[in-house]
C-alpha cells in the first residue's frame, strides 16, 4: 500500500471511532434520561447527588450537570469497570464470555450505513455524511441487527441455569416473529422511494434524499405505526422486554451475569434502542431533513454538516424519549400475548398494509421528484 | 355481570395508549415529591420515638429516682443503672436516692417506648433526634451527663417531691 492509501485508512479508522464513540455515549446518555425520566412521571427527581470535586464547585455550571445528574453516568461506568467480576461455576464459560460482545456488536456494525447529515462543498455538490454508502444499507441493518439477538441467546444458554435459559428461549421467539412484521414494515417505503426513474435501490441515502419534501411518516402513517411497534419488540423495550422480564424471570437472560459484562449487556441494550431509534428518524422522519416542505437551511461547509448532524440527532433523542415514555407507561405483555399480537395481528396487517400500499403506488405511480 | 363489548377502535388500544401516554406526560411537570434528605427534614410529629435521654425538672432536680424499672422492662436490655443515693445535705435529700450511673446503649435501643410509658417519675422521654450516630461502639453508649445534655429540662406538672416535702413539714405526710 502507498502512503496515501495509509492515511486514507487512518481517516476512515479514525471516523469509524468517532461515529462509535458518539453512539455509545448517546447510549450512556440514554441511561441518564431513562432514570431522569422515569423519576419524573413517578414524580421523583433522578440521580442529582453525583459529583466531582473540582468541575462540580464550578459556580452555575457545575451546580447545574451535578443536578442533572451528569456524572451519574461516570460513577455508573467506573462502578461496572472496577466490581469483581465473579464467573458462576456452572457457566459454559467460552459462550458466557462472548454473548456479551455479540449483543454490542450488530448496532456498532448497522451504525456503518446509517446517513446522519449532509455536506455541502464550495462547489455546492452534497454529499450525505455516512461511513458506507453502500446500495443494500437495509439488507445490511436487517441482517446485522437480527444477530443481536444470538447474543441474547447464548446468555441464556450458556449461564445454564433456568430462569436466563427461559429468557433466552422468549428472546428468539420474540425475534422470529416480530421480525417478518417488521420487514414486511419496512418493504412500502423501499417500495414507494423506488419509484420508476430514481436510483434509490436499497440503501439509505437514497430513502433519505427522497424524504426532502416530505416524509413518509405522513405519507404512510400506518407504516411507520407497524415500524413502530416491531422496533419496540426488536430492541426489546417494554412493552415487549420478554426476555429480561424481571417479575417473572429475576433478570432473564442476564441473569448470571454480574459487572463489567453486565454493564456490556445493558449499553448494547440502549444502543440497540439508539440505533432504533436513528433507524426510524431515517426511514420516516426524513433522516436529517429540516421539517416537511421546507428547503434545508444547512449553510454549505462544516457548519451545514455539524447542523444537519445535530438535527439528526436532536429528531433521534426525541424518539429515544419516546421509547423510555411508553416504557414508563405501558405494563408489559403477558408471553402469550406477545406472540398472540405477533402473529395473529401484526403480520397480517403488515401484509394487508403492503398489499394496500402496492395498489396505491399503482395507482399514483409516483416519479422520482 | 355483563362487560359491555369492546369497541374496535378499544380492541386496538390506541386511544388507551395515548390517553396513557398523555397521563404520564403530565405527571412529568407535576411538583416533585422527592425529600431531599440531609437538607430538608421531614416534619416529626408529635409523640415520635427516637432518642431516649433523661430529663431535669425546672428545679434543676434530676427526676430519675433509679427505681430501675426501665432497665427491668426495657426489651433489649439496653439500660443499665447503678443506684446511687442522695446525700443528707442536699435540698432534695427527701427523694433519697438517684441513679449514679444511667448507661443507655442506643446501639440496642429499639426506641419502643416502654422505658418511658412505665417510669413513674417521668424521668425519662424519648426525643425527636432519630439521627444517632458515631464512629465506635463506646461512643454510642451514652452515660448519665450525655442523657441529662440531651434531655434538657422538662416542665414539670406535679413537682410530687416536693409537694411531699412541703406536706411533712406541716404535718400532713399523706396529703
Amino acid at each position: 500500500m502507498t502512503q496515501s492509501d495509509w492515511i486514507d485508512l487512518l481517516v476512515k479508522a479514525g471516523l469509524g471511532l468517532t461515529v462509535i464513540f458518539s453512539l455509545m455515549t448517546m447510549a450512556g446518555m440514554s441511561v441518564l434520561a431513562e432514570r431522569k425520566v422515569c423519576g419524573f412521571i413517578q414524580g421523583r427527581l433522578g440521580p442529582n447527588r453525583t459529583t466531582l470535586p473540582l468541575i462540580g464547585s464550578i459556580p452555575i455550571i457545575g451546580r447545574a450537570i451535578t443536578r442533572l445528574g451528569l456524572f451519574q453516568l461516570l460513577a455508573d461506568g467506573i462502578k461496572f469497570l472496577f466490581k469483581e467480576e465473579t464467573v458462576p461455576g456452572h457457566v459454559k464459560k467460552f459462550y458466557y464470555n462472548l454473548a456479551p460482545i455479540v449483543v454490542i456488536l450488530p448496532s456498532l456494525i448497522a451504525v456503518a450505513v446509517l446517513p446522519f447529515g449532509t455536506y455541502t462543498n464550495a462547489e455546492g455538490v452534497t454529499a450525505p455524511l455516512i461511513l458506507a454508502n453502500v446500495d443494500i444499507g437495509i439488507l445490511v441493518i436487517l441482517a446485522s441487527s437480527s444477530l443481536g439477538v444470538y447474543g441474547t441467546v447464548l446468555a441464556g444458554w450458556a449461564a445454564n441455569s433456568k430462569y436466563p435459559f427461559l429468557g433466552g428461549i422468549r428472546a428468539s421467539a420474540q425475534m422470529i416473529s416480530y421480525e417478518l412484521a417488521l420487514g414486511l414494515a419496512i418493504v412500502p417505503v423501499f417500495l414507494w422511494a423506488n419509484a420508476p426513474g430514481s436510483d434509490v435501490a436499497l440503501g439509505l441515502t437514497g430513502i433519505v434524499s427522497f424524504q426532502e419534501s416530505h416524509w413518509f411518516v405522513y405519507l404512510m402513517p400506518f407504516t411507520a405505526l407497524l415500524f413502530l411497534i416491531t422496533l419496540f419488540a426488536e430492541t426489546n423495550r417494554a412493552p415487549f422486554d420478554m426476555a429480561e422480564s424481571e417479575t417473572d424471570l429475576v433478570g432473564g437472560f442476564h441473569t448470571e451475569y454480574g459487572a463489567f459484562k453486565f454493564g456490556m449487556f445493558f449499553i448494547g441494550e440502549y444502543a440497540h434502542i439508539v440505533f432504533g431509534s436513528a433507524l426510524f428518524v431515517v426511514l420516516f422522519l426524513g433522516g436529517f431533513n429540516f421539517l416537511p416542505m421546507l428547503a434545508d437551511p444547512w449553510p454549505a461547509g462544516i457548519l451545514g454538516a455539524v447542523l444537519s448532524t445535530l438535527w439528526f440527532i436532536i429528531k433521534t433523542a426525541a424518539l429515544i424519549f419516546l421509547f423510555i415514555w411508553v416504557r414508563w407507561t405501558l405494563p408489559r405483555f403477558r408471553f402469550d400475548q406477545v406472540m398472540h399480537l405477533g402473529w395473529k395481528i401484526l403480520l397480517p396487517l403488515a401484509i394487508v398494509n403492503l398489499v394496500v400500499v402496492m395498489i396505491f403506488l399503482a395507482i399514483i405511480t409516483p416519479t422520482a421528484s | 355481570m355483563e362487560r359491555k363489548p369492546l369497541t374496535l377502535a378499544e380492541k386496538t388500544y390506541m386511544p388507551q395508549i395515548v390517553s396513557g401516554l398523555g397521563i404520564t406526560f403530565k405527571n412529568m411537570f407535576r411538583k416533585k415529591v422527592t425529600m431531599e434528605y440531609p437538607e430538608v427534614k421531614p416534619p416529626i410529629p408529635e409523640g415520635y420515638r427516637g432518642q431516649p435521654a433523661l430529663v431535669k425538672d425546672p428545679d434543676g432536680r434530676e427526676k430519675c429516682v433509679s427505681c430501675q424499672l426501665c432497665e427491668f422492662v426495657c426489651p433489649p436490655k439496653a439500660i443499665s443503672i447503678i443506684p446511687g443515693s442522695i446525700p443528707e445535705d442536699s435540698e432534695h435529700a427527701n427523694v433519697e436516692k438517684a441513679p449514679e450511673e444511667f448507661d443507655i446503649d442506643m446501639l440496642r435501643c429499639i426506641y419502643c417506648g416502654l422505658c418511658e410509658e412505665v417510669c413513674p417519675e417521668e424521668a425519662i422521654f424519648l426525643q425527636d433526634n432519630y439521627s444517632i450516630n458515631g464512629l465506635s461502639r463506646e461512643e454510642l453508649v451514652f452515660n448519665k451527663e450525655k442523657l441529662y445534655d440531651i434531655g434538657g429540662v422538662r416542665e414539670d406538672e406535679h413537682f410530687k417531691w416536693k409537694k411531699k416535702k412541703e406536706a411533712e413539714v406541716s404535718g400532713n405526710p399523706h396529703h
